[in-house]
């Protein structure tokens, strides 16, 4: 039934129902992110927060001040690296164990998808804590694995070269099950007549791969994509557990990460606001460019 | 012959995947049981020599962690709660009720889905300093039951709720808030479960917020609690693997225990039309 024949009534209720749950999202979110960016256009900072009287109207400034501040674009080169080597490893890693569990060869499925995802769940500050000391070059079980293959010990999160690929490792670890229960649920929608009716035409496994396979997982890696996009764009405790906020020499140092310390370490709020709307150009910018490829490749 | 071979590479790679996933957390419950430095010994040992229980203790008494846990169960159950009540009634009321709007509401909302939250926190946290909200509980807890994902949620699952149930009552004079009550939350039974224990999981391991709000170690969840002690206690691994296992153990069990109904709620969200 169209909603648009609705009945007074049934549309009263409706409204009821939703009120509660609309009256959240827009107080609690939406009125939020609007006033982020009235925010950024302000010099709030400590003094404001003590006499509301403090505060000026300064248009753009800020977002002067932040893109000529060579912290901005350490934070952002980071977050990058983070984003596009993370999220490639995270869902290729992901793609190779959903392809595995997926297997015809495949014993004891559900332990193994239990397994995947068990890191999924645990709590990332947590984990952080761990990944800490598994990383230390005297005795942490990295380096010492690293050892058995004859490979000097390296200062993972001490060393500015290996700092960020450690925080990656971490976040591929943690986030690789979610994706692959996502990219397993999707190969099981993929019907088996499709693949039966290429082998018949002669089609190699390579071919049934490339043609099949990964086009009709398009969808899933779509949202996959977004998700995170959206998800490794906002990093943040990792370097606030594993390397006190950003060490060694900022080379840990995320957009998020700027954010908080200017916000809440520092109370330049107004500034602080600008670091967050530039976030959320970006994240928007690249949802976008990721759903335009969907589009295209669906034309 | 072949195919004997295909099965020996296919379970040792998950063998192996399994061992890289497993490692860290079998790791941390191992070193969490071991006396002060025996984790960081050279040679490191793998497992403890005599299992102790008293980084535990420690926690517990000396660092006074237990109230932590209070805190983190207390705010995630609130949070759920609070979610499930708010999500449910959206959920249905898209799925079920026809009123002018209706589609471009949701859609508008699904919008708003990409939207990064920590860009709301700056303004959000002004909104609760002049409510007076910060350091509170409620402060901690009335964030994520701004939470859009569950309506998603719910009303997927409520649209196969048939309307000639809900007409019947309607014919029979019921209200509709006790429809809602008396026949739709016991029908949403199951996406209930999924959506409570997605809001729970989320909301107990949720850093950046409770972190900017609760400004009172008394009022710590346990994320932030162990941030904290990981800039005075570093060195202290075995008492930290402590902190990090009594985080992450309750999330884990419980995750173990309705297993199906989390990874339904995983995939029903990842499905998206």
């Amino acid at each position: 039934m169209p909603a648009e024949r609705a009945a007074p009534h049934e549309a009263r209720a409706a409204w009821m129902f939703l009120a509660p749950s609309l009256s959240a999202i827009t107080l609690l979110f939406l009125v939020p992110i609007a006033a982020a960016f009235v925010l950024s256009l302000t010099d709030f900072d400590i003094y404001a927060l003590g006499d509301s009287s403090n505060v000026r109207f300064i248009g753009l400034k800020n977002y002067g001040v932040l893109l000529a501040d060579p912290l901005l674009w350490k934070a952002m080169r980071n977050t990058a690296l983070f984003l596009f080597v993370g999220g490639p490893l995270t869902l290729g890693v992901a793609l190779g164990a959903a392809l595995l569990l997926h297997s015809r060869l495949a014993r004891a499925k559900g332990l193994f998808r239990t397994i995947f995802f068990a890191p999924y769940v645990t709590t990332l500050v947590a984990v952080a804590v761990v990944f800490r000391y598994l990383y230390h070059p005297r005795f942490g079980l990295i380096d010492r694995a690293l050892a058995f293959f004859g490979i000097p010990p390296i200062d993972w999160l001490g060393d500015p070269r290996w700092a960020m690929p450690a925080i990656i490792l971490l976040a591929v670890w943690k986030n690789f099950g979610y994706a692959t229960i996502l990219l397993v649920a999707g190969l099981q929608n993929i019907p088996e007549s499709i693949y039966e009716a290429a082998r018949i035409d002669g089609a190699s496994p390579w071919q049934l791969f490339r043609k099949i396979t990964i086009p009709l997982l398009a969808p899933t890696f779509l949202f996959l994509g977004v998700m995170t996009t959206i998800g490794y764009f906002q990093f943040f405790a990792e370097p606030y557990v594993m390397t006190d906020g950003g060490k060694p020499l900022n080379a840990t140092l995320s957009v998020g990460l700027l954010m908080y310390k200017n916000g809440f370490r520092w109370w330049n709020m107004g500034y602080a606001a600008s670091i967050a709307f530039v976030l959320f150009v970006v994240v928007l910018a690249l949802t976008a460019v990721q759903f335009w490829i969907e589009r295209r490749r669906e034309a | 012959m072949s195919r004997r071979i295909g099965f020996l590479l296919v379970q040792s790679a998950l063998v192996a995947g399994a061992a890289v996933a497993l490692t860290p957390l079998l790791w941390m419950i191992s070193a969490s049981l071991m006396p002060p430095g025996e984790a960081s010994s050279t040679p490191p040992r793998f497992l403890p020599s005599r299992p102790t229980l008293g980084n535990y203790l420690d926690l517990f008494t000396r660092l006074s962690l237990g109230r932590a846990v209070g805190n983190s169960l207390l705010i995630a159950a609130a949070a759920t709660l609070g979610v499930l009540l708010l999500n449910s009634m959206a959920g249905y009321a898209f799925a079920k009720l026809r009123f002018p709007g209706r589609d471009r509401v949701f859609a508008a909302l699904m919008a708003a889905l990409v939207i990064p939250a920590p860009v709301a926190m700056l303004p959000l946290f002004l909104m609760m300093r002049s409510a007076g909200l910060v350091n509170s509980y409620l402060g901690a807890a009335l964030p994520p039951m701004a939470g859009i994902i569950g309506v998603f949620l719910i009303r997927q699952f409520a649209r196969s709720i048939p309307d000639d149930l809900l007409d019947a009552a309607r014919l029979e004079g019921a209200g509709e808030f006790w429809i809602y009550w008396k026949i739709v939350l016991p029908l949403l039974r199951p996406v209930l479960a999924t959506l409570a224990i997605v809001t729970f999981l989320a909301t107990w391991n949720d850093f950046i917020w409770p972190l900017v709000i609760l400004t009172d170690e008394s009022r710590y969840t346990l994320p932030v609690a162990l941030a904290g002690l990981v800039g005075e206690h570093s060195a202290d691994l075995e008492l930290m693997m402590a902190g990090s296992v009594l985080t992450v153990l309750p999330v884990l069990a419980l995750f173990l225990l309705l297993q199906r109904q989390y990874i339904e709620g995983i995939t029903l969200g990842g499905v998206k039309e």
